[in-house]
């Protein structure tokens, strides 16, 4: 979605004109280098090295190894596992119903579901923590009136989580694949029927395997905002879900100890190393996709 | 899940007017006749099961917040909302705050998207780039690095006289290392609803035309391209507002309390059925908004293409 092939200009004649417009970037590329650059780098160094007040700090594997044991690699293994199960799930779902909402006849539908999707993917996940807890929590009302916790139902569960957090994914989901859908063109189909396929013929030779990357895009989308999502665990007190945000958060707190803080560091390097690696999946990804879908 | 900014990197997936009538599966009639009844039929059962799953909390939630068990039903919660303590420097330190992450956002923003449009396809890359890498540090990540920061200039820098200005930019009132986080988290959405809305221009014609009708470059901009711009900014100020609203990762761990974080708190301190209202009417509220002014981009657009 990001590059459009008519955008690729020929190279400017007038040198001014370029000189200005790289001029007009410099602000951009000045803010992000302090505001995220320093923040970034200093978690980096962090994670390598020890911190003693008053004195200098040195190298040190320390943090990463601890980072990589106990209850912290649980932590790890806990998010991707639930980032992975949850993503999965609300790919599937998300496809299904943006596919609903985009053959609809009525546009209302298509507003109201595209502006609540733009909500439910931005606005955090204490609302919908809240919202869960009162409906399915350990008193709420969906789980008092059916007795859910005679059958063994937690909210506090990996299940209950990966169940509030498709809240947010699904529509992160109908948001990202709703221009691929709209992509799809009518003559595809109806080429496709006049050659006598069938509806699922059609979805399984045609219009799967050209929404292919967007949707494995989708996927890389959708692990990592679950991978990274905080608020929803926090605000749900009680999770015995263990997840390396809540660590991180723990951790950074300083109730544990003075040196965890530097662990935390590493922690966050362990995210952003899984967050890089699926990034890297992502982009080309993306550019395929943009060759169909214009 | 503020991290999530990331996220929805494509609320733009707002259609063209055009491609708003998308596929339909009312193709020829014949042989497909059944196919047709059945995708119905299955459109049907996903927009029912995905109606109950997404109304039943916020129905259950609503519920929750007026039933007050031994009386029944009650607008205590409600009422409470313009009493409580805290709840409204909270609302107005988020709503500052956003108000300046929007600002920032454009300032910084929208030169980059012209200039991108206009330049080389090495700027466009440099660019996407530059607005992308945030997505690759989770949220709470950079809260981390944030706060290493924060105790690396305590350590260092009392004796110097940096140090002020290290401590406004943590002032409660108006903590400006909140502000910086938030634009950071905003920017790879920004770009992106910018960046789509400016492709539907064709801004190298438009501003030479203004600039052979006597205008400079900057005054093209302003009156020619962001008139043009208006419904794409729009969005992105709305998106931005509900991400530094809802925002409670970066506010929490650094110790200030801005709405999200009043929200959690006061649930916590046995202010129950109030924070819950006050999350709920803050998500409905906000989702009104977006659909009102997706409404009203969808008329303007209709109006232009009529005349």
């Amino acid at each position: 979605m990001s590059t459009a092939p008519l955008s690729a200009t020929p190279a400017r004649r007038r040198p001014k004109g370029a000189a200005a417009g790289r001029l007009a970037v410099v602000p951009l590329l000045l803010f992000v280098a302090v505001a995220f650059g320093v923040p970034a780098l200093a978690m980096a160094y962090g994670a390598f090295t020890t911190y003693n007040p008053g004195k200098p700090s040195a190298y040190t594997m320390g943090n990463l190894t601890a980072s990589l044991q106990g209850g912290y690699l649980d932590a790890l293994i806990g998010s991707v596992k639930l980032s992975a199960l949850s993503a999965l799930i609300a790919v599937v779902a998300g496809l299904l119903l943006a596919q609903a909402v985009v053959t609809s006849r009525f546009a209302f539908l298509r507003k109201a579901v595209l502006s609540a999707s733009g909500v439910l993917a931005n606005f955090g996940g204490v609302p919908l923590a809240f919202a869960f807890i009162a409906t399915l929590g350990n008193a709420g009302m969906l789980t008092s009136r059916l007795h859910l916790d005679q059958h063994g139902w937690s909210l506090y569960s990996f299940n209950g989580l990966t169940l509030v957090y498709l809240y947010f994914l699904i529509p992160l989901m109908v948001l990202s694949i709703i221009p691929s859908l709209d992509g799809l063109r009518r003559q595809w189909r109806e080429a496709a029927q006049n050659n006598g396929a069938t509806g699922w013929q059609y979805w399984r030779h045609v219009a799967l395997p050209v929404l292919a990357p967007s949707l494995l895009g989708g996927f890389v989308l959708l692990f990592g905002s679950a991978f990274a999502a905080y608020a929803t665990a926090a605000a749900m007190v009680g999770a015995t879900v263990p997840l390396i945000t809540l660590q991180i958060a723990t951790a950074l707190s300083g109730n544990v100890s003075a040196d965890a803080t530097n662990v935390a560091l590493a922690m966050s390097l362990d995210m952003v190393v899984i967050a890089t690696l699926v990034m890297v999946i992502y982009i080309p990804l993306q550019r395929r996709s943009a060759r169909w879908l214009v | 899940m503020a991290g999530v900014t990331a996220s929805a990197l494509t609320t733009e997936g707002r259609p063209a007017p055009s491609a708003a009538k998308g596929p339909r599966p009312t193709g020829p009639a014949g042989g497909v006749l059944a196919g047709l009844a059945r995708i119905r039929w299955g459109r049907g059962t996903v927009l029912l099961v995905a109606g109950l799953y997404f109304l039943v909390p916020i129905a259950t939630t609503l519920w929750f917040t007026v039933d007050n068990s031994p009386q029944g039903f009650s607008l205590d919660a409600y009422r409470q909302i313009f009493t409580v303590p805290g709840l409204w420097p909270a609302l107005q330190l988020s709503l500052l705050l956003a108000a300046g992450t929007i600002v920032l956002v454009y300032l910084l923003l929208i030169p980059a998207v012209v200039a991108v449009r206009l330049g080389s396809q090495k700027l466009r890359t440099v660019v996407e780039l530059t607005c992308t890498l945030p997505l690759v540090v989770p949220t709470i990540a950079l809260t981390a690095g944030i706060s290493d920061v924060l105790r690396w200039c305590n350590d260092n820098l009392a004796p110097t006289p940096f140090y002020a200005t290290f401590l406004y930019a943590q002032n409660a009132n108006f903590p400006v290392v909140l502000l910086l986080a938030y634009v950071v988290m905003a920017l790879p959405l920004a770009y992106r609803t910018l960046d789509a809305g400016m492709r539907a221009l064709d801004v190298r014609t438009l501003l030479e035309a203004a600039q052979n009708n006597g205008a400079g470059r900057t005054r093209a901009i302003v009156s020619v391209i962001l008139p043009n711009l208006r419904s794409a900014m729009l969005n992105t100020a709305f998106i931005t507002l509900a991400l530094v609203l809802g925002e409670f990762t970066v506010a929490s761990i650094l110790g200030y309390v801005p709405f999200a974080v009043w929200i959690v708190n006061g649930n916590s301190a046995g202010q129950g059925p109030v924070t819950v209202a006050v999350s709920i009417v803050s998500l409905l509220l906000t989702w009104v908004l977006l659909l009102v002014l997706s409404i009203g981009s969808e008329r303007r657009n209709r109006a232009q293409s009529t005349h």
